[in-house]
């Protein structure tokens, strides 16, 4: 009995990312959610600007790649006209977060009925390493040689805790993928985002804490404890908002 | 037997599986170069495999297939 096997959504050939960079580990769980719920045929992705970019080539489904940071106000316009496909983004940190926050914000308030699955790693990859809006306090990056400090560059970010005050929001979860405990549990809530957007309640979002083992200058299994032991304390780990949950406690 | 195969062509040699094996039977092969010149993933005792799967979950290239015998 095959008790694991690529999905079949996901494309058979070689990822461009960089050793132990756990993208890969989320294109698997995006499509194992889409083979789950048997969407493959009525799926349309949104590839963003960044290292993942490139996720048209490695999704079976059909694939849109916006302009950077505005991925959900082309999911909102794909969504609109194909009210009856599933339309999902797929966005780092820099892409959702710092150029794209608007269109963030105001799909989230809009209520459009997408799923946003957003990979938070802390700092700016394809680019070369440069801080990012989520880049933690005293983290050293190329842009930030002395570390992130706040009272020059600001507070980073908590993407979840700021959308979960946005009417619009049906779902937000932030997981990580640095267990396989964990891996297991971002598979359950990407599935939830999905089912969501099937069952018309309005946008899901999904974050997921990852590592950038290159750019953070560590080998993937230290880049995991990193995430561990810095990122988790800052971004806990949780549900923020699941109207489902608050339809039951009424 | 548990069957685990390694589609060692796609393998990055990040570690990640290794780490994730809780039986520590997966190695980074030393002596080995695939297609992209990295040491690919490969398991050193079969026998002892209890097929959960963990390596191929945390797998990021999708290397690894798992079969449980029933």
């Amino acid at each position: 009995m095959v008790v694991f096997k690529k999905p079949q959504s996901l494309s058979p050939v070689p990822t461009h990312y960089c050793p132990g960079c756990t993208h890969g580990i989320v294109h698997r769980l995006v499509a194992e959610a889409i083979d789950a719920l048997g969407i493959e045929g009525q799926t349309i992705g949104v590839a963003p600007v960044g290292c993942s970019v490139f996720a048209y080539n490695y999704f079976e489904c059909d694939m849109i790649q916006a302009a950077h940071g505005r991925a959900p106000a082309v999911a909102t316009g794909v969504k609109r006209t194909n009210p009856d496909k599933i339309v999902f983004t797929y966005q780092g940190d820099g892409d959702l977060a710092a150029i794209g926050t608007a269109e963030t914000v105001h799909a989230t308030t809009r209520g459009e009925n997408i799923t946003i699955i957003f990979i938070n790693n802390a700092i700016y990859g394809m680019t070369g390493g440069q801080m990012a809006p989520t880049t933690l306090p005293g983290q050293v990056t190329t842009t930030s040689p002395y570390g992130r400090n706040p009272m020059i560059q600001g507070n980073p970010i908590r993407v979840c805790e700021m959308l979960s005050t946005l009417d619009g929001l049906a779902f937000a979860q932030r997981v990580a993928v640095d267990t396989p405990a964990h891996v297991n549990q971002a598979k359950k809530a990407i599935q939830k985002a999905f089912q969501n957007q099937i069952d018309k309640k309005g946008l899901s979002i999904v974050e997921v804490l990852s590592t950038c083992p290159t750019n953070w200058g560590m080998s993937p299994t230290e880049a995991l404890k990193w995430l561990r032991e810095n990122m988790m304390p800052y971004y806990p780990l949780g549900v923020y908002k699941d109207i489902d949950a608050k339809e039951e406690n009424k | 037997m548990n069957k685990v195969t390694f589609n060692t062509d796609l393998c990055k040699g990040c570690g990640l599986c290794v780490e994730a094996c809780p039986k520590k039977i997966i190695t980074l092969a030393a002596d080995v170069l695939n297609k992209k010149g990295y040491h690919p993933a490969c398991i050193t005792d079969a026998e002892k495999c209890i097929a959960c799967a963990m390596c191929a979950t945390m797998c990021p290239d999708v290397v690894i297939t798992v079969e449980k015998n029933v």
